[in-house]
């Protein structure tokens, strides 16, 4: 039995995950499909995937100009990048400290990280919100970004990373006379892109498509997400014009989709590990 | 010579102890300060709101009143005779009974699957991942229009063989069945990428020891080395999946707003709408902390099961 021998059980496997795969697949494809059509074309004709009238430009057209899409798309990415940023740069040095250095407090971090890891946005957002209300922080950045500005799932990962590294390696660091600023910033950042490339995958993805958070905190288009964004959208549009939602959805998707399919493989090493470590 | 071996039983240990414990301090400040700005967020955005929520349950404070008072277990004595609130959480324990062992179940046969098939590998993957990747709220609007009652891909496919397809999300009996298939959808490739990860870490030789032992058929082989490898796989994977499902909100926000007739009210958008829409954070704060304690008691069963099971690697 050589293994390119199609027999019958490669021929039902195959079936059956292509069959799947096609399952998994047709949102995307009618998606694609309805974004071109005009509105009485859907009407008539929904398993037709060719457009009878291209449509296409009309319905982006209308997409584009209902909602704000380019203020959309950037405050979804500066409001992904802001967090990122931040939860790489608090959790690392906290995480390094937890993993190499000896100091009191790190065991109490520990039990903090442990109760961290059970409590989700959801469960915090009551108070938060009441608390940047007084302060009148609604509606910014600030109200976006803050609450994430810890990472406790971060330092959770970065700590079994460094946990790892060679101590030799930062002892010959101090040895040098390194700081341990220096000591992260020249040693352990340049050996940490694996954990760093997951943990950013994870965050982006996690904070890109969040919509409970902003929901609460955001009733101004112009901090609006693009979950949020595309809720408006919905509201506006009120009725059946697929065509435009559609062409809006497509829009909104298409960027984490694209990042997604170019660096498909660090997805999946970046998935693999944050899931096997969390 | 000498010299040396008398400076090291000396006075040397007394200066290497004194420098030491001089460098025991330095680390200890090094780490106490590169670890502040960390402990002080996680006290900030995590502790002191989880303490606040938990004070605010026996509270009937609501937003835009000015005074509120401690009205003890009142909130949890309504909260239990809250008819919206237990449908909620019937609903939400269907949703998570539904979609957590499907996405495991087929994730982990598709993965099999896969591992098994030579070509089409990284196609595949990317297929079931695709979702994973994809704005949730999005693609829920790209589900409402498959599951459109009328002009609905769906039910025009079930037209043609003759079936009168349901109206999926707008009716009480099928929509949290059609919000569970959101659900699915969504999470397999998730769990899939996992599986695939933990079937690739099994070493082939104990395959091959298992048939020669007299595992002949698949499923035996299944059984035997397999499923207990991917142990811990299986046990994350599911935690993850059940944690994921009691979170259910986007889907349900987005497409029924928990209707028709509450028949899609879930546990977070209840929360939601009492918190946020009605403002009545006190009354909302007491359901926040059942939320977290049934997020408490899934983490202790994860521990538990944890703790028993065998370690193969």
């Amino acid at each position: 039995m050589s293994p390119n021998a199609f027999t019958l059980g490669r021929i039902v496997r195959l079936s059956i995950l292509s069959l799947g795969a096609l399952l998994f697949l047709a949102p995307y494809i009618f998606m694609i499909s309805t974004a071109g059509k005009a509105q009485s074309d859907i009407f008539t004709s929904s398993l037709n995937l060719i457009p009878q009238h291209w449509f296409y430009a009309e319905n982006f057209a209308k997409a584009w100009s209902r909602v704000h899409m380019p203020t959309l798309l950037f405050n979804g990415v500066i409001v992904c990048l802001m967090i990122l940023v931040i939860q790489v740069v608090i959790a690392i040095p906290c995480a390094y400290a937890m993993a190499k250095l000896k100091f009191r407090a790190a065991k109490a971090m520990m039990v903090l990280v442990m109760l961290g890891l059970l409590v989700p946005i959801h469960a915090t957002a009551l108070p938060l919100y009441v608390a940047f209300d007084r302060v009148g922080a609604l509606n910014s950045y600030m109200a976006l970004v803050a609450p994430f500005s810890i990472s406790v799932f971060g330092i959770f990962l970065f700590l079994q990373f460094f946990r790892a590294m060679p101590d030799d390696l930062i002892h010959a660091a101090r040895l040098d006379g390194m700081s341990e600023i220096g000591v992260i910033a020249r040693v352990i950042v340049p050996n940490a892109w694996p954990a760093i490339t997951a943990f950013s995958i994870f965050s982006v993805v996690a904070h890109w498509n969040d919509l409970y958070w902003p929901l609460i905190v955001v009733s101004d288009q112009a901090y609006a997400t693009p979950p949020l964004g595309l809720l408006y959208f919905r509201a506006a549009e009120a009725g059946d014009d697929y065509g435009a939602l559609m062409a809006a959805t497509l829009i909104i998707t298409s960027p984490l989709v694209a990042a997604f399919l170019i660096a498909q493989k660090r997805f999946v090493e970046g998935i693999t590990m944050t899931g096997l470590k969390g | 010579m000498p010299d040396m071996a008398a400076t090291s039983i000396g006075p040397v240990p007394v200066a290497a102890k004194a420098r030491r414990s001089d460098a025991e301090r330095q680390e200890a400040r090094a780490g106490l300060l590169l670890s502040l700005p960390a402990i002080l967020l996680v006290l900030l955005f995590i502790i002191l709101p989880v303490a606040a929520v938990i004070l605010l349950g026996f509270t009937n404070f609501e937003l835009g009143y000015p005074s509120f008072e401690f009205v003890g277990l009142d909130n949890y004595v309504e909260l239990f005779g809250d008819r919206t609130f237990m449908k909620s959480l019937w609903n939400t324990a269907v949703y998570a009974a539904i979609v957590a062992p499907m996405s495991i179940f087929l994730a982990l046969g598709l993965a099999m699957l896969i591992e098994a098939e030579g070509i089409g590998r990284s196609f595949f993957r990317t297929a079931y991942f695709l979702p994973v990747a994809s704005l949730l709220v999005a693609m829920a609007t790209v589900w409402q229009y498959l599951f459109h009652p009328t002009i609905g891909p769906i039910n025009t496919m079930l037209a043609m063989i003759g079936i009168n397809g349901p109206n999926w999300l707008g009716a009480s009996n099928t929509v949290l069945y059609s919000l569970s298939i959101i659900g699915v959808w969504q999470s397999v490739g998730f769990n899939l990428v996992l599986f695939l990860a933990g079937l690739t870490a099994i070493p082939r030789e104990l395959y091959s020891a298992a048939e020669i032992d007299g595992a002949k058929s698949g499923w035996d082989r299944f059984r035997l080395v397999t499923w207990p490898m991917l142990g811990p796989t299986t046990l994350f994977v599911t935690t993850i999946s059940v944690i994921n499902s009691v979170k259910v909100f986007e889907t349900v926000k987005t497409l029924t707003e928990g209707g028709p007739n509450k028949a899609s009210e879930v546990l977070l958008y209840t929360i939601y709408q009492e918190g946020f829409v009605y403002l009545r954070v006190g009354y909302a704060s007491a359901m926040t902390v059942v939320f977290l304690a049934i997020l408490v008691v899934l983490m202790f069963i994860q521990y538990r099961v944890q703790d028993k099971q065998v370690h193969y690697s």
